[in-house]
């Protein structure tokens, strides 16, 4: 059967039928049957628990991004008040990094999130089938003689079999994009560990090659936007911005 | 005729609406020949929609295999240039 499922249960049907070649007495491939569906049905469990895990870390690390924003943004302000406008540029530039980073990181935990919700109902309908073949192959191996009982093994065993295949591509398109997340999420880690996050006052003026990557990356327009902002709130704007004296209360 | 869509479940449709799936896969099958990525959504939104207009669920206890596999909802272009090939999803 072609199709994006079919190529998925042709490789299942195979394995089935070998199994089901390989015991001459139906009962006994019914007994083998079930009893590797249970199996695999632990698998896919384990699956959908590393979904899950997957999950986790990404939202613990978007936390940190979190964190890592507020920092920056307290950063440039320090920067200004003491008048280092290049300091101030420079973990602004991070911050929106930062920032972009976190959107994409937060939308990508959500879709994740709803993979997570259909992969828990399409297990409970392969431990549905599972506890069908259960009761199934007991009455096939009461009621039927050894050659009708091989053509209804066969279909039933092929049910429960295209079901898991079905959940088995599922979770791996779970997984699949879980790793792409990962290989993103672990750009930014790297990014942090090349002092990119790290505290300001131990950066020279001097442009890195991570700066310099850094000014590509992120909007200039957004970061002279805050900058302007941020001066103004500082008292440090222009005649044309709403300036505060330096250390005057804001009400 | 038992219509899957990979990641939902399966759905009994009459036997009629196979040539009206079949032909909205050939149909699909070109569009995604030609890049053409909005016909292929626009096509592909209605196969879902005759399988959820005509199909009734199977229960989850029936073991039944499915004469036809649909690829999950939310296939991307690129995947469906992998499914949607030759004689697409159903063979003529």
């Amino acid at each position: 059967m072609p199709g994006l499922g079919g190529r998925m249960s042709t490789v299942i049907k195979a394995k089935i039928s070998r199994m089901l070649d390989r015991a001459e007495d139906p009962g006994e491939t019914l007994d083998y049957g079930y009893q590797k569906q249970v199996e695999l049905l632990q698998n896919v469990k384990k699956g959908i628990a590393d979904v899950v895990t997957s999950k986790k870390r990404l939202q613990m690390q978007s936390s940190k991004l979190e964190q890592q924003i507020v920092k920056l943004d307290t950063q440039a302000r320090q920067a200004l008040s003491q008048n280092r406008e290049d300091l101030a540029r420079l973990a602004l530039e991070r911050k929106t990094l930062a920032q972009t980073e976190l959107q994409s990181l937060d939308s990508q935990v959500k879709e994740l999130e709803g993979q997570q919700e259909a992969l828990t109902a399409n297990e409970q309908k392969l431990r549905q089938k599972i506890e069908q073949f259960r009761t199934k192959k007991e009455v096939i191996k009461a009621q039927y003689s050894a050659a009708e009982a091989q053509v209804r093994i066969s279909e039933a065993a092929n049910g429960v079999g295209e079901q898991m295949a079905d959940l088995g591509l599922a979770i791996q398109r779970a997984e699949d994009k879980t790793e792409t997340m990962r290989a993103r999420a672990s750009a930014v880690e790297e990014l942090e560990k090349a002092g990119t996050f790290e505290d300001l006052s131990q950066l020279g003026g001097g442009q890195d090659d991570i700066d310099r990557q850094l000014s590509e990356l992120t909007s200039g327009v957004q970061v002279d936007d805050e900058l302007a902002k941020m001066k103004a709130e500082l008292g440090q704007g222009g005649g044309d911005a709403p300036a505060l004296e330096q250390g005057e209360e804001k009400a | 005729m038992i219509v899957r869509i990979a990641g939902e479940g399966q759905f009994r449709l009459p036997d009629e609406d196979a040539g009206r799936l079949n032909e909205l896969d050939n149909r699909a099958v070109a569009a995604v020949e030609q890049g053409d990525e909005t016909g292929f959504r626009e096509l592909w939104s209605q196969m879902l929609e005759l399988v959820a207009n005509d199909g009734n669920t199977l229960d989850d206890e029936e073991l039944v295999e499915s004469d036809v596999i649909l690829p999950p909802r939310d296939i991307t272009f690129a995947e469906a240039r992998g499914e949607f090939t030759g004689d697409g999803l159903i063979p003529d």
